[in-house]
């Protein structure tokens, strides 16, 4: 694949047309061989039917060939996530907390918000923490998940390539409110959130009390 | 045996009728008669089967626009767990093996039952009182379990619903899965009939055989996990609760260890299925019997050791996670060879289209949508993206209904005649399929686009983008169950009032069709000599029309 700043687009969406353009060739092959057959074969046009007991070549090509197709699936699946996994040493962090039924995220410094605001073109690495039970951060845009689960230190990271707003969704079952855990990953160009980073800092003093409040209120 | 043969055994009482030493209802349900106990499953299965089809009529009914529309979200959480464990529990895992399995297995390897009569009865009622354990949970005070049939830790310790009682529930199935495979694969060993060799079984016994050693290995997991949740629950030894110290992934690796092999469990008896079907109805002998059998056993060996990939996203290590999509990669070959094996049984065959034929041809092309998208989600970096939406809803259900359920409606018309003597309407059926077929399509295919969209699973509430799919999908969802009510009605109408059905009606080279319709009590009134493969249809190729 090559090496390309937009998230995991064109990892994820690369997999997929490869094994969807093998799996479409063997459908239509499979499917139309068996119309064929249906018709071809059928009682009428032939009513004497042929015992043909197996074909070992047969067998060993259709074991063989599709073994070398599966082993090349596996193989772009895993170079996709090696780049998912390794996340680079520049990454600004940022501290994800998932919590029934909402998102939170703080900044290097201290900063607290309910959307997530990150600057175009720089790798973000979130750190994934779980208030309470399992969720999972969804980022359907980026081809982003990570599961948030308690007591365990998952992260992710990605790099956004277009300035705009992506939903952030929960994937995994988290109870009654679930299907509405959204929140958004706002994507601003550099000089648009290095100012608005500072001003959120100048006010921050407030930020965390807000919070506190509204974590309180969600119980 | 010979055409006179059959008509002087017509005569003898069939199992339906015999009289034994009780009379009325408990002549069935302390029958330990392997027929009559397929019959018990069948009813109590079709039972849960409504039951299940009426839960997924109203999931997609809730989900036909964004917002509320019949229900809130609580009872929607509760409705879609209760449809997962029901459809699961109670009619894809007992489905093909309880109920052909038991009325045909000792049949097809030409015995009068199968090795434990009673423990196969106890079987039965530890399936019934499972099953109303289930029914029981939803009653009692707190309410119908929301935890989506998983039972993830830590939100099922955390939510006040009754998940206790369905998790006891889900456990006494268990072992009513462990006490029939058990009892299968003691039958297969030991009851064959003289010339039956291995090589001469039907291939349905081969996966019943495979599914019997899954049911005994990987099923006692789930008891130990259901302990461990109790001992962590009653002493505070913290197992599986974060609050506790424990680790909820450990609790995960333990549901899938054996709810993966579960998969299997639904899927091997299906396509056992399937390769008894297609060959009746090409009237020629299987394409690759061995390679068949073998990629049953090959399926139950290497599908026990894939069950992490249902958790590629919970943060394993990279060793773990390519060890697991490698072998997710691999458990598809042995089901391709399946594929392509039944392809070419219809080469050179002599093709009737009946009702179970068509079932079974459409399971090829459902499954394989299945096995393909299958494997869209064994590749590691699509996995991400496609894991918990509603692609894996529709890959499920693809396999799963598309798959085995499809087999079971090929089953009911494929053995009907011989379970109870009588034909069913073929035109309907036939005109029943076609709604299925189009119903079931409709109704899962756009899942598939909205997943990749980005719509999660479990939601109750939906982004306006996402609208038109679920509207397409609740619309299959009608001519599904539409479909389904024409099959089942045209089935019991066929029970009522059929025409009489002779005792090969699809002229099939297996052991059941050379006995009456239904069977005696005995089955056999002399054991059968076996001297051929199970499908030789050689009297066709030279000409004889039986
Ligand atoms: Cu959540």
């Amino acid at each position: 694949m090559l090496s390309s700043d937009s998230g995991f687009i064109k990892d994820v969406d690369g997999v997929f047309l490869f094994i969807l353009a093998i799996s479409l060739v063997l459908l239509i092959l499979i499917t139309l061989l068996m119309v064929y057959f249906v018709i071809r074969y059928s009682r009428k046009r032939n009513p004497r039917p042929s015992n043909i007991e197996g074909n070992v070549p047969l067998e060993i090509l259709w074991t063989v060939i599709p073994t070398i197709l599966v082993i090349g699936m596996f193989y772009y699946g895993w170079i996709g996530y090696e780049r998912m996994k390794n996340i680079p040493a520049d990454a600004i962090v940022i501290e994800v907390t998932a919590r029934m039924w909402e998102w939170e995220f703080v900044y290097p410094n201290g900063v607290k918000t309910d959307t997530l605001y990150v600057p175009l073109g720089k790798a973000i690495q979130t750190n994934l923490i779980s208030a309470d039970v399992n969720h999972s951060f969804f980022v359907p845009a980026f081809r982003l998940k990570k599961d948030v689960i308690p007591n365990k230190k998952n992260q992710a990271w990605f790099r956004a390539d277009e300035v705009g707003a992506y939903d952030i969704a929960c994937a995994e079952y988290c109870g009654l409110k679930h299907s509405y855990m959204y929140s958004k990953v706002v994507v601003m160009a550099e000089e648009d959130f290095d100012s608005w980073y500072a001003q959120m800092y100048g006010t921050s003093q407030a930020a965390p009390a807000d919070t506190a409040a509204k974590r309180t209120e969600g119980r | 045996m010979s055409n006179h043969a059959l008509a002087s055994q017509s005569a003898r009482t069939d199992f339906m009728r015999a009289a034994g030493s009780r009379k009325g209802i408990l002549s069935w349900i302390l029958s330990t008669d392997h027929k009559r106990i397929g019959i018990l499953y069948m009813i109590a299965m079709g039972i849960f089967f409504a039951v299940g089809v009426l839960f997924g009529l109203l999931i997609r009914l809730e989900l036909i626009a964004p917002g509320k529309t019949i229900m809130e979200a609580q009872t929607y959480n509760s409705v879609f767990t209760l449809h997962g464990i029901i459809m699961i529990f109670l009619f894809i895992i007992p489905g093909l093996p309880a109920v052909f399995g038991n009325f045909f297995l000792p049949i097809l390897i030409g015995a009068r039952d199968v090795s434990f009569p009673r423990l196969n009865l106890l079987s039965w009622w530890l399936f019934v009182a499972g099953g109303l354990m289930a029914i029981v949970s939803v009653f009692l005070p707190g309410g119908p379990a929301d935890t989506g049939w998983t039972f993830y830790i830590p939100y099922s310790v955390r939510t006040s619903t009754n998940v206790i009682p369905a998790l006891l529930a889900a456990f006494t199935l268990g072992f009513s899965s462990i006490l029939t495979g058990i009892n299968f694969v003691t039958t297969v060993h030991r009851l064959r009939a003289p010339g039956m060799t291995w090589f001469r079984m039907p291939l349905f016994i081969w996966s019943l055989y495979a599914t019997g050693w899954v049911q005994v290995l990987a099923t006692p997991i789930v008891g130990i996990t259901l302990l461990l949740v109790v001992v962590e629950r009653a002493l505070g030894v913290g197992i599986f609760d974060p609050a506790l110290g424990g680790d909820p992934i450990l609790y995960q690796h333990l549901f899938w260890i054996y709810s993966h092999p579960a998969v299997y469990i639904m899927i091997l008896p299906a396509m056992g299925l399937i390769s008894e079907v297609i060959p009746v109805f090409a009237r020629r002998t299987i394409f690759g019997y061995s390679f068949i059998a073998f990629s049953s056993i090959a399926i139950a060996l290497l599908g026990s050791l894939v069950w992490a990939h249902h958790m590629f996203t919970v943060g394993m290590s990279d060793t773990a996670q390519w060890i697991f999509s490698l072998l997710t990669f691999l458990v598809s070959i042995p089901s391709a060879i399946k594929v392509f094996n039944w392809v070419s049984t219809l080469y050179k065959g002599s093709i009737e289209l009946e009702p179970p034929m068509l079932f079974a041809l459409a399971f090829i092309f459902q499954f394989s949508i299945g096995g393909f998208t299958g494997l869209m989600q064994g590749a590691l970096a699509l996995n991400m993206h496609l894991h918990d939406t509603s692609f894996i809803v529709a890959h499920f259900h693809y396999v799963m209904f598309g798959g085995t359920g499809f087999g079971i409606f090929a089953a009911m018309h494929y053995w009907f005649p011989k379970m109870f003597g009588k034909m069913y309407n073929k035109a309907r059926a036939n005109v029943s399929f076609i709604l299925i077929f189009i119903g079931f399509n409709v109704l899962y295919f756009p899942l598939f686009i909205a997943g990749y969209m980005g719509m999660p699973r479990r939601y109750y509430d939906y982004l306006p983008e996402f609208q038109s799919l679920h509207f397409i999908s609740t619309i299959g969802s009608w001519i599904l169950v539409l479909g389904l009510i024409m099959m089942v009605a045209n089935l019991l109408m066929g029970l009522r009032n059929g025409s009489r059905a002779s005792s090969n009606p699809w002229g099939g080279t297996t052991l059941e069709w050379t006995i009456q319709s239904p069977p005696t009590v005995e089955n056999f009134e002399t054991i059968p000599v076996v001297a051929t493969g199970p499908y030789d249809y050689s009297r066709y190729e030279r000409g004889e029309h039986a």
